[in-house]
């Protein structure tokens, strides 16, 4: 059997109750379960999480940086969407 | 893409650089600037492997179980360190097994000071003050490198070396305070350590042949003499507070520049150990051959029994 890499695992920890799942890594694995466990053991010794999830990392797709200015485009053109968009006259508050 | 040609995308990418801003796994980048990386950032990974070595020698020998629990937590971390480094240089196209290989067939280097012999338990405490306090003052800098995955590594791996350099310290610090064989003991593993550590910091700034790049680059952020010079000042009234002395009868405070001033390094022996010829290079890379050959199997069975389970599961 051909095993010369176990596939890679991108690591995101939910440092505490709360906050939301936050990349920290990659480590390789046979599986999921020896991902976290691996995980566990190397990202969070220091009690750095409560809550871990692992995805191969074959499985994410991700925007490609050499288009970023193109695909990104529609929010930057809409400032509008900005609160610091509109005048709001002196003498008018709570807004 | 647009049609945009090398020279322009250098200038960009450079340009990048100069402003801070981190450059990404998937960003262009130069060749030369992929390469360096891998190779620094590899050899820096293959160095926090093989350091678990000379400390592993004395895990079983700790002489208390408070000693001997924090040894393994500290040899662990190392271990950890590793990981990151391997993780980062694969975000750059490296090959992890090419990596390790590069490292067993000799092609790849790593830190000199992992050929020194670790002969008493004071060389854990010397080991700890010096080496992790010499790597500390190289790995900060680094902190700020312009590649992020490598970058954030070292943001981690300071984060848990702090502990390393305190505990090496107390362990001279008791040594030194204990009985005069004791004294001795710490004296002579600083004196055996104390030159090597500062090689760590690599060749002199006129003999360095990457740093001018590296430092454009910003994937070095202070040059191998200014790193040095940091780490001597900051141990000598270490050393001075624990009654030991650096064994450097040259070592004087230069009052006008306010830095001390070192004896001359024995930069032949530098060369010898980092090609290939120090006390220990051989013994290192056979006993990371081994490990590496005799858990084969273990590498095969998990990857069985993760197919099996996950055959189970279709079923």
């Amino acid at each position: 059997m051909s095993i010369k890499e176990w596939p890679l695992w991108e690591v995101f920890i939910r440092s505490k109750q709360g906050l939301n799942h936050k990349h920290v890594g990659s480590l390789r694995a046979a599986d999921a379960e020896m991902a976290l466990e691996n995980a566990r053991d190397v990202y969070t010794r220091r009690s750095e999480g409560i809550s871990i999830w692992v995805v191969e990392s074959n499985n994410v797709f991700a925007s490609d940086p050499s288009e970023s200015q193109e695909f990104f485009e529609p929010a930057d053109s809409k400032i509008y969407r900005h609160p610091t968009f509109y005048d709001v006259p002196d003498g008018i508050s709570h807004m | 893409m647009k049609e945009v040609n090398i020279t322009e995308l250098e200038r960009m990418f450079q340009e990048k650089i100069d402003q801070d801003i981190k450059i990404e796994p998937k960003d262009w980048m130069p060749d030369d600037y992929r390469e360096t990386l891998i190779r620094q950032i590899s050899q820096h990974a293959h160095s926090e492997i093989v350091g678990m070595l000379p400390e592993g020698n004395w895990i079983t020998r700790a002489p208390n179980l408070r000693r001997k629990a924090v040894l393994l937590a500290k040899v662990q971390d190392e271990a950890g360190h590793g990981l990151y480094l391997y993780s980062a240089a694969e975000t750059l196209g490296a090959d992890r097994e090419d990596t390790i290989d590069d490292l067993h067939s000799g092609k790849a280097k790593y830190s000199s000071i992992f050929n020194y012999p670790t002969l008493t338990w004071a060389d854990m405490g010397a080991i700890g003050w010096l080496v992790d306090g010499a790597a500390i003052m190289n790995q900060v800098p680094i902190c700020r490198c312009s590649y992020g995955p490598y970058a954030r590594a070292m943001v981690r791996v300071c984060k848990e070396e702090s502990f390393h350099q305190r505990q090496g310290f107390e362990i001279m610090m008791t040594l030194a305070k204990g009985s005069p064989e004791q004294k001795a003991m710490a004296q002579d593993a600083l004196n055996r350590f104390w030159w090597p550590a500062l090689m760590m910091f690599g060749p002199s700034d006129g003999e360095s042949k990457h740093t001018a790049q590296s430092m454009k680059w910003k994937i070095k952020r202070s040059t191998n003499d200014e790193l040095r010079q940091q780490f001597v000042d900051v141990t000598v009234p270490q050393a001075e507070m624990i009654g030991l002395t650096l064994p450097d009868a040259d070592l004087t405070f230069n009052e006008a520049t306010g830095h001390y001033e070192y004896g001359e390094i024995n930069w032949a022996e530098f060369w010898e150990v980092v090609k290939g010829n120090g006390p220990c290079n051989k013994d290192r890379i056979d006993t990371r051959r081994k490990a590496k050959e005799e858990g084969q199997w273990v590498r095969e069975a998990a990857t069985a029994f993760a197919q099996k389970r996950a055959a189970r599961k279709s079923a």
